[in-house]
């Protein structure tokens, strides 16, 4: 029988505010245990919740971003159950009402050279708290609780099940994981549990309409695992069913150790969170003013922006997708650009290649980018004028690097550009590229004459030959001559 | 001076014919004289009350005094005081130091005024008697044989023994009336969201509310003023004006219309208290006011919805009690669950598990809509009964209870009997409403009898007013009980 | 709706508290009074009412997005049971 797997996914983005949902603590990642867990976040007695608007401003935020509709008056709920890293007892979440209703994530993905899009439907978003750690290594047996990150504010962003295969999934997640980043309510920092991933997962006969039983995998928090969970639990559920068994609902947890899935045993009891409106916090009410302020300082969002990178720079929609990985890229891109627009392809080219290399390789991302988008558009230019080539490029690039990173200062800080960096060292190096066609004529004269084997096997047919004489003559030209040029007076003179 | 007024005590340390030290000692000596009998404060600490005394004599003497700058005040033990014993009357927290202060501790302090003590209560205010408290039974100082009422019941018998010279309280369902009655004294429970609820260990958030508990309308008006204020740390906390709640004391109460809901004055009432009851209200009638029939339809069920939100409220805010990170921890278990079990189990007294197992009921998978909504929607009808009848009235007047207090044991074993007797106040508090209780005379065994007086939302200053005339033109609130 | 024995203790369970046989028993026989009261609130229609969760018809107010709080782990861990540098100890969590 043929199989289709249907995934629905949780994700569980950390809102970027400075201070707790509920509580003015910090939310700084890395604090000694428990040094961030005021009064309100330990839930001594007597300590009452107080909304920060600025987590309900990141939701909005979202919410406009998704084409969600934004529920006003929208109510917080109690999650009732016991658990030592819930110091309330009770979670602080959305049931009835959350901030989010609807909207939409759209994919596009390039799988096997081949481009596609999706729609992803989202059920909703909420807002609520996330919960502290459970330490697990041996305290005299015993766990240890840190409560750092409890009452750190958390959008709960629930999909419906949508998704048919992991590729999908992950690329919804990605997708998602830059949006997030992208309008700037969460550092996506998956290491650090920013952005974590539940994962809905049941099979069924193609074809079938009817869901199958559905198993929930927790805390996938790499897009690997979320590919490997989604992969290993569809394989397992599979292969029960083809053994006439039944699939049991279960919340399941993924050994990324043994890339395997199994069922959590704190959760193996009924649940029974007894969800009722939070009497410590009022309704919440969202002015349409106010959300009018948030649309109008929403940036352009990725979506559109690939469309846009597409059409109006002539892109293909790889390239426009890898340009619109982040923000800081897509802005550095069309500042290189907006510098050369002769040429977005050939700009294209250099910021994901050579600057995005760079980069990486120095664990940098684009707002921290040493190198101006007007150095780089003046050294594209001097490729496009013939002034280099673009091999010899390379080399400027190298250097234009050293220098601009020499003064450790993001292009965006510098309050004065250098243009004409490229051109000094292209000056200064003597790197022009030889494009007198007498001083070119006279080195390829020179090279015919010391190489006659190869003219010889020219001649007799052999087109490699001729690439040899090329190599020849740039190596005489020290990498500097025109190399359409040097084609075409080889080849005139080889063939007079 | 045991029998001073506020602001009569106020003018003395003005004008230093006493001291606050010598007020705070002279007031601690007799609460350690008479608190083996009526066990009336959970914690006395000489020297902090002391200290705080002294501080507070250096402001006077800097003429930065306040209105209550040096007065002794018993703090019921549901707010969190810092560095003080904060048990809620709970063996949960019969080791917990409060590290932080409730607002309203914060506005007494900032006020000069001087903790005397933290007074006894029900367990985590479950109760109508004060016997559901970890620290044994609060007496009433009018017959030891008899209940002060709860769940404010040490800081109602602190007051009436003149063992304080006013206290604070909490109100869920009457628990500052009640006691206020039984014990013959004055208490107010404020408007919900006047008195900011932060620091003040809740029991069931949308209906409690922090008031005062004094001798007289006069002394409460100056206790709300310290009181009732807006605090960013509570979020149903109102944003209002500040009040000066004994600005309309003196107001003549001619053309007053006082409404009487033909559902309080039923067979259910003691004699001996609708009698007191109907005296007073013919001394308001001589003060000018008129009455005025009201209905308030609902009134049975007040009982019914309060027990299931309440509890279902108590259920979720008691499950922070988990024996994590402060409180009592059960000595032995086996595993995790086994300590939340075993901690719970040994740190609640049996009142506060019964409800903790009714709110889980009520609130589990099944029972929500018919049980939870369903007292929700109840709630509405309530409230919107009451402003019928205050289209009609400016205040609502009955008995504060049915009865006078009764014996300590006799109610203990039936709940519900128990609960019934809180049929009149318990309606306040489902609507937010202000109200009060003030003594109008002595019923059953000389035992005190409280009129009720339900206020409109923020109409406390009037509620006052209404009280100080009748004690203006009585004298049941200057009544001592015999040693 | 009568409660059963066994909605005592499943209820007890949800709640965590250690409950025996004997006291199940016991709070059975209370519980049922109490419900015997509550189920008064039955007899009301009120289809056409919306419930009320807060004593006052106000919206919620919000908190500016700024840090208040500072450390004072010591002084509130020194209300704790058990610690462990800096982390609060509890019987082992399984997951």
């Amino acid at each position: 029988m043929q199989w289709e797997t249907v995934i629905g996914l949780e994700v569980h983005a950390q809102l970027s505010t400075e201070s707790k949902i509920f509580s003015g603590a910090s939310t700084a990642f890395g604090a000694a245990p428990n040094a961030e867990a005021c009064t309100v976040d330990l839930a001594l007695p007597g300590v009452l919740p107080v909304l920060n608007r600025g987590a309900v401003e990141r939701a909005i935020r979202f919410g406009l971003a998704v084409g969600a509709k934004i529920n006003s008056p929208s109510i917080f709920a109690r999650k009732n159950y016991f658990y030592p890293d819930l110091p309330k007892g009770y979670q602080i979440s959305q049931y009835e009402l959350p901030v989010v209703e609807g909207g939409h994530i759209q994919l596009q993905i390039v799988q096997d050279g081949k481009e596609q899009e999706k729609t992803v439907r989202l059920v909703r978003a909420h807002l609520e708290e996330d919960a502290g750690k459970s330490l697990h290594e041996d305290f005299q047996g015993m766990s240890g609780i840190d409560l750092n990150r409890a009452g750190t504010p958390l959008l709960e962003i629930v999909s419906e099940p949508d998704m048919r295969s992991s590729a999908e999934a992950v690329a919804y997640a990605k997708t998602l994981h830059t949006l997030v980043r992208w309008i700037g309510i969460c550092d996506g920092n998956m290491q650090e549990g920013s952005f974590r991933c539940d994962a809905n997962v049941s099979v069924r006969p193609q074809g079938s309409e009817k869901l199958g039983t559905r198993c929930e995998i927790k805390n996938l928090n790499s897009f690997r695992f979320l590919e490997k969970a989604i992969d290993y639990e569809a394989r397992r559920q599979i292969e029960i069913l083809e053994d006439g068994g039944a699939i049991q609902q279960q919340t399941r947890l993924f050994d990324p150790e043994k890339g395997e899935t199994r069922a959590m045993r704190s959760k193996e009891d009924a649940q029974d969170y007894r969800y009722f409106p939070d009497p410590d916090l009022l309704p919440l009410e969202i002015s349409g003013s106010w959300i009018e302020e948030v649309k109008k300082e929403l940036p352009e969002l990725p979506q559109q922006m690939r469309s846009r990178f597409e059409h109006d720079y002539g892109l293909s929609m790889y390239d426009a997708l890898a340009l619109t990985a982040d923000r800081d890229n897509s802005e550095y891109y069309e500042a290189v650009a907006g510098k050369l627009s002769s040429d977005p392809k050939l700009c294209a080219n250099w910021v994901m290649g050579e600057v995005s290399a760079y980069l990486n390789n120095e664990g940098k991302s684009f707002d921290v980018c040493p190198l101006s988008p007007a150095q780089l558009a003046q050294l594209l230019l001097r490729i496009k004028d013939g002034t280099i080539s673009g091999k010899i490029a390379k080399d400027v690039f190298r250097q234009m690097w050293e220098q601009a990173s020499a003064e450790s200062i993001s292009w965006k800080n510098r309050k004065e550009v250098d243009e004409s960096l490229a051109d000094r060292i292209i000056e200064s190096q003597g790197l022009r590229q030889i494009s007198d066609s007498s001083a070119l004529e006279k080195l390829v004269q020179e090279v015919l004459t010391a190489n006659p084997k190869s003219v010889e096997e020219f001649k007799a047919g052999k087109e490699k030959a001729f690439n040899a004489l090329v190599g020849q003559v740039m190596k005489a030209a020290r990498g500097k001559a025109n190399p359409a040029q040097v084609n075409e007076i080889l080849r005139k003179k080889l063939t007079e | 001076m045991l029998n001073a007024s506020l602001k009569q005590l106020s003018a003395m340390l003005a004008a230093r014919k006493i001291s606050s030290v010598e007020l705070t000692s002279e007031f601690l000596k007799r609460s350690r004289a008479l608190n083996p009998t009526y066990n009336a404060f959970i914690t006395l600490d000489e020297e902090t009350s002391l200290a705080q005394a002294q501080a507070a004599d250096t402001l006077i003497a800097s003429g930065r005094g306040q209105s209550l700058t040096g007065i002794p005040i018993a703090q019921k033990d549901i707010f969190c005081t810092k560095g003080w014993l904060t048990t809620c009357g709970s063996k949960m927290l019969s080791n917990f130091i409060s590290p932080y202060d409730a607002h309203v501790i914060g506005r007494f302090n900032a006020g000069g005024a001087v903790n005397i003590g933290k007074t006894n209560m029900d367990e985590f205010a479950m109760g109508s008697s004060n016997e559901t408290s970890f620290y044994g039974p609060v007496k009433n100082p009018w017959d030891t044989a008899a209940v002060p009422g709860g769940s404010s019941g040490g800081s109602a018998c602190a007051v009436a023994a003149r063992m304080a010279p006013a206290a604070t309280g909490t109100d869920t369902g009457g628990s500052i009336r009640q006691p206020a009655a039984l014990c013959g004294i004055s208490g107010l429970k404020p408007t919900y969201g006047l008195v900011s609820r932060y620091g003040m260990i809740a029991f069931a958030s949308s209906l409690d509310q922090g008031g005062p508990m004094a001798k007289s309308a006069e002394d409460l008006a100056l206790m709300l003023n310290v009181m009732a204020g807006f605090d960013a740390r509570d979020s149903t906390s109102l944003e209002r004006e500040p009040e000066d709640y004994t600005r309309d004391l003196e107001k003549p109460l001619e053309g007053l219309r006082i409404g009487l809901p033909k559902e309080y004055f039923v067979k259910e009432i003691d004699e001996d208290v609708a009698r007191a009851v109907e005296a007073a209200i013919g001394q308001y009638r001589k003060l000018g006011a008129k009455t005025v029939e009201v209905s308030l339809p609902n009134t049975k069920l007040s009982v019914p919805v309060y027990y299931v939100l309440a509890p279902a409220e108590a259920s979720s805010n008691l499950s922070r009690f988990d024996g994590v990170r402060y409180g009592h921890r059960a000595p032995d278990y086996l595993d995790l669950n086994d300590m939340y079990r075993k901690t719970r189990s040994q740190g609640f007294g049996a009142e506060v598990k019964r409800r903790i197992l009714i709110g889980t009921y009520v609130l589990s998978h099944g029972y929500y809509d018919a049980y939870y909504i369903q007292a929700q929607k109840l709630r509405r009808l309530m409230a919107q009964d009451f402003a019928g009848a205050f289209e009609q009235c400016d205040v609502i007047m009955g008995p504060t209870s049915p009865t006078v207090a009764f014996n300590l044991g006799e109610r203990s074993s039936d709940p519900v009997q128990m609960y019934l007797s809180d049929a009149y106040t318990i309606a306040v508090n489902l609507a937010g409403l202000p109200a009060m209780s003030i003594p109008v005379g002595f019923g059953h065994k000389n035992r005190p009898v409280g009129l009720h007086i339900i206020g409109n939302y923020f109409a406390e200053a009037q509620m006052l007013n209404v009280a100080h005339q009748y004690q203006l033109a009585s004298d049941w609130h200057t009544r001592m009980p015999k040693e | 709706m009568s409660l059963s024995l066994d909605d005592v203790k499943r209820v007890a369970n949800l709640a965590r508290i250690e409950i025996s046989e004997d006291e199940a028993c016991r709070t059975l026989t209370q519980l049922s009074g109490i419900f015997g009261l509550i189920e008064q609130m039955q007899a009301v229609d009120t289809s056409a009412i919306t419930p009320m969760s807060h004593a006052q018809d106000v919206m919620q107010r919000l908190r500016a997005d700024a840090v208040t709080e500072i450390d004072q782990r010591e002084l509130f861990q020194s209300v704790a049971p058990q610690v462990e540098a800096g982390l609060y100890l509890v019987p082992k969590v399984i997951e």
